[in-house]
């Protein structure tokens, strides 16, 4: 039988607030156990919440980011159960009047210019905050609770069961990990556990209509285990289902060192988690105003951003995808086009994805951290640009700016003497020393051997040193050879 | 000196007929002889009192003293109050020290109030009798052998026998009021958000409200005055103009118009306690005030919805006490359930746990809609009921509890018969509306309260109403007999 695959995702973003959503004390990653923990976050008798407007403007930002309504007014909820983590025996969370309903989020799936598209639409996200950790190591037999992270705000995003590959589930994680950072809302760290997903998997056969029973895989927080995990579970869920069994609703956990999930409870033992609005907290209302500030302070968005690279500087869509991978490159580019000149936007482009992606990669570099400036690359292309330096040369000056070696690339080429020889006297007689000084090679190449023509233009580039331009050095020799 | 109302007693320290070093002193003594026999007190601490008392007459010769500072005062051991034992008449919290003031204890103790002691209550409030404490049932000073009401009974007990001049009490259904009534005092319920719950061990949030306790309005309004305003700590307290509630207290009566509803008259109420309204309605249109008959038909639904409003709210609220950071925990135990479990069942006393019971299955998935949801909209009917009675009247009146104090025993065993207490009372809280009592004569010797209901943020008149009648009679006067 042939099988469809179907998955939804629920990620939880944590997001980049200074304090928690509920209280003042300190949501930085790293320290020293229940340091960042105020009587709030361990539940004093007597305290109460107070919400953050921060942790609310990321959420606004997000809905207008993904197109989705922002609710006028949304309500937090209680959702009860006991956990030694979980410091009032409930999580605050939002439950029947999440903040945010619906949009969607356009995905690419595959590499390079044959990727294809495709929109997932999302269900909601909501605003609640997160639990505490329980250690259970090192306390010999017992378990030690690290409360810091206790009521740190997060934004669970939900999507619509719209994916239909394990690769399409991490090309909609991608792209969500990148939106959120795109608009500054979370960092992104998934080692640190700000960026996480549970992703709902079952498979029907093709053509069904219903969906198959779900599983849900638990708390993801790497590209590859989520598609692993999921590529597993499907395997699993077929073989049960080809050899005549049925899917039980589970919560699953995802074991990386196996590769295989693993039931840790069953619909059956689901919490009853009590839900009811949070006497505490008002509902939260959301005036028009608040948000047409939020989106005034909107970075221009990645889809409409792509577009119009393609419509100002006519580059590709796979061009304007690449660089716009995240805010940071597609803001170095655009400070490298403007500096260089939009007529060489194409250029910029190339030398951003291919020379600097690889040298940031090999020193495990982000672009925020690029050892040569936009304006500094910029000044390299003008010079490949106006024929002053070739672009082998080119290449050389950007190895020699990232080195550090010159302020910018007219400087290098000054003082390394790498401007191009244009000069046809001085081209001419390299050429005739090169016939002159290589009988065999001018043999070959009359004999028919096209190859012998590029060994005499690498001689007389390497008498140049590089300089001559090369352009005419393969007019006149192969003027001259033929003449 | 240990009935003079405290404006007598701010005026008496003012001219330096006596120091507050002596008023503490004098009250010490009284509670030393005094508190074993009617156990008012869960905690008292002379030498932080003097210490406090010391502090206020400096503060006098310095020039700063306020209406109330130097003044002794109790707290009901609801409020967290750094460095004292905050137990909330609990088992649970029988240990645990807080290590913050409540924002009503700052706002009390920025006034220069002296804090003597913590009062016993019914546990965690919950109770009309005060015998749920875990720190023994509180005995009523008009007669040993009866209850104080409740859950402020320690307060109300306190205030009557004159250990202390004045009291806070909360009020989650007539907590205040009803052991006002029962003990022959004056105790307010402000508009729910006037005082911030910061500090205050929930019970039921949406309904918890910190009022005052004294002999009279006016000490009530004095107090007010001190104890409310907006607190950022708590996501609903008001944030309106600081208002003086002893405003109105010269205003006189005529043309007032008094409502008067006929469910609060009807089947249930002692004849007694009916004659001695009736006899403070009468001197009310003495002073120029009209009666005016209104319904409230929804307030038999008040006692039931209550009872799945509160317990609903109390059952997540409690949650927090698990043993697992700070309050009682088991000795012995297994695993993380077992130490759930039995430092539950060890800390929190039957009525506790029935309410947690009642207000976990009112929660369960399944019967939410049915009773949680019903009961919000009966809670805005009443709320409707209020509204369209006061179109006809400006304060509602009626008697604040069915009947007199009753004996140590007589209803512990029926709840049912113990929740009816509070059926005049509860409307006010699930309305979130002001309420009072003060005294109007007495039923078998017992004292009588007569409550008044006003709509919201009206406690201004409420008080002046109620002072007018206090300059008219003596009830407010009357001690328990052999003080």
């Amino acid at each position: 039988m042939q099988w469809e695959v179907v998955i939804g995702l629920e990620t939880h973003a944590q997001l980049a607030t200074e304090s928690k959503i509920f209280s003042g004390a300190a949501t930085a990653f790293g320290a020293a156990p229940n340091v960042q923990a105020c009587g709030v976050d361990i539940a004093l008798p007597g305290v109460l919440p107070v919400l953050n407007r921060k942790a609310v403007d990321c959420a606004i930002r997000f809905g207008l980011a993904v197109g989705g309504d922002i609710a006028p007014r949304s309500v937090f909820a209680r959702k009860n159960y006991f956990y030694p983590d979980l410091p009032k025996g409930y999580q605050i969370s939002q439950y029947e009047a999440p903040v945010v309903s619906g949009g969607s989020l356009s995905i690419r799936i595959g590499q390079g210019s044959d990727a294809q598209e495709k929109t997932v639409r999302l269900t909601r996200a909501h605003l609640e905050e997160d639990a505490g950790k329980s250690l259970h190591e090192d306390f010999q037999g017992k378990s030690g609770i690290d409360l810091n992270r206790a009521g740190t705000p997060l934004l669970e995003i939900v999507s619509e069961p719209d994916m239909r590959s394990s690769a399409e589930a991490v090309a909609y994680a991608r792209a969500l990990h990148a939106l959120v950072r795109w608009i500054g809302i979370c960092d992104g760290n998934m080692q640190e556990g700000s960026f996480r997903c549970d992703a709902n998997v079952s498979v029907r056969p093709k053509g069904a209509s219903e969906f198959g029973t779900r599983r849900e895989i638990k708390n993801l927080n790497s590209f590859r285990f989520l598609q692993q995990a999921i590529d597993y579970e499907v395997q699993w869920q077929i073989g049960v289902l080809e050899d005549g069994g049925k899917i039980q609703q589970a919560t699953v956990l995802f074991n990386p060192d196996t590769g295989e999930t693993r039931a840790m409870r069953s619909k059956e033992d689901a919490h009853d988690y009590r839900y009811f609005p949070d006497p505490d907290l008002l509902p939260l209302v959301i005036a028009p105003a608040w948000k047409d500030q939020v989106q005034a302070a909107m970075p221009e968005l990645p889809d409409a951003m792509r577009e119009r690279f393609g419509r100002d500087y006519g580059l590709s869509a796979y061009d304007a995808a690449t660089l716009t991978a995240t805010l940071d490159l597609a803001r170095y580019f655009e400070s490298c086009v403007a500096a260089a000149g939009r007529e060489l936007a194409k250029p910029c482009a190339n030398w951003v994805m291919v020379d600097l992606a690889a040298r940031l990669n090999r020193a495990e570099l982000d672009i925020a951290q690029s050892p040569i400036s936009a304006v500094q690359l910029a000044g390299l292309v003008r010079r490949v640009g106006d024929g002053t330096i070739s672009n082998a040369i080119g290449k050389k000056v950007f190895d020699a700016l990232c080195n550090g070696e010159g302020a910018d690339a007219d400087a290098i080429i000054e003082a390394q003497g790498l401007r191009q020889v244009n000069d046809a006297g001085a081209i001419e007689a390299l050429v005739d020393a090169a016939i002159a000084g290589n009988p065999k090679s001018v043999e070959e190449f009359r004999a028919g051997k096209e190859k012998a023509f590029q060994a005499l233009v690498g001689q007389v580039m390497k008498a140049s040193k590089g300089k001559a331009n090369p352009q005419q050095v393969n007019e006149l020799l192969r003027k001259k050879l033929q003449g | 000196m240990i009935n003079l109302s405290l404006s007598e007693l701010g005026a008496a320290l003012a001219a330096g007929k006596i120091s507050s070093v002596e008023l503490t002193q004098l009250f010490l003594a009284r509670i030393a002889r005094e508190n074993p026999r009617l156990n008012a007190f869960i905690s008292v601490d002379e030498e932080r009192a003097l210490g406090a008392s010391r502090a206020a007459d400096k503060r006098r010769a310095q020039g700063n003293a306020g209406p109330l500072t130097g003044i002794p005062l109790a707290h009901k051991d609801i409020f967290c109050t750094q460095g004292w034992r905050t137990t909330c008449a609990s088992r649970m919290l029988e240990n645990f020290v807080s290590p913050y003031d409540a924002h009503v204890v700052e706002q009390l103790a920025a006034a220069g109030m002296v804090l003597v002691g913590k009062t016993n209550m019914d546990e965690f409030a919950m109770g009309s009798s005060n015998e749920t404490s875990y720190f023994g049932i509180v005995k009523n000073p008009w007669d040993d052998k009866l209850v104080p009401g409740g859950s402020s009974g320690g307060s109300a007990a306190a205030i009557a026998a004159r250990l202390v001049p004045a009291a806070t009490g909360t009020d989650t259904g007539g907590s205040i009021r009803q052991p006002a009534a029962l003990c022959g005092l004056t105790g307010l319920k402000p508009t729910y958000g006037i005082c911030s719950r910061y500090g205050m061990i929930a019970f039921a949030s949406s309904l918890d409200q910190a009022g005052p306790m004294a002999k009279s309005a006016e000490d009530c309004a004095l107090m007010l005055n001190a104890m409310a305003g907006f607190d950022t700590r708590d996501s609903t307290s008001l944030d309106r103009p600081v208002e003086n509630y002893a405003r109105l207290l010269g205003e006189p009566l005529a043309g007032l118009r008094i409502g008067l509803p006929r469910e609060y008259f009807a089947e249930g109420l002692d004849a007694g306690v009916h004659a001695a309204v009736d006899a403070a309605l009468e001197q009310f249109r003495k002073l120029g005030a009209v009666t005016v008959d209104v319904s409230l038909p929804n307030s038999g639904l008040a006692v039931p919805a209550y009872y799945v409003i509160a317990p609903a709210e109390a059952s997540s609220n409690l949650s927090r006490f698990d043993g697992v950071r700070y309050g009682h925990r088991a000795a012995e135990y297994g695993d993380l359930n077992d130490m759930y479990c039995r430092s539950r069942a060890e800390g929190f006393g039957p009525e506790v746990k029935r309410r947690i019971l009642i207000g976990t299955y009112v929660l369960s998935h399944g019967y939410y809609d049915a009773y949680y949801v019903q009961a919000q909209k009966i809670r805005r009917l009443i709320a409707d009921d209020f509204k369209a009675a006061f179109q006809h009247c400006d304060l509602i009146m009626g008697p604040t509890a069915p009947d007199v104090a009753f004996p140590l025993g007589a209803k512990s065993s029926d709840p049912v018969q113990m929740y009816l207490n509070d059926i005049y009372t509860i409307a006010a809280n699930l309305a979130g509306l002001p309420g009072m009592s003060i005294p109007c004569g007495f039923a078998r010797n017992l004292p009588v309260g007569l409550q008044i209901v006003g709509p919201w943020f009206d406690e201004a008149r409420m008080l002046g109403t109620a002072h007018q009648y206090q300059l008219h009679t003596d009830w407010h006067r009357s001690m328990p007999p052999g003080l």
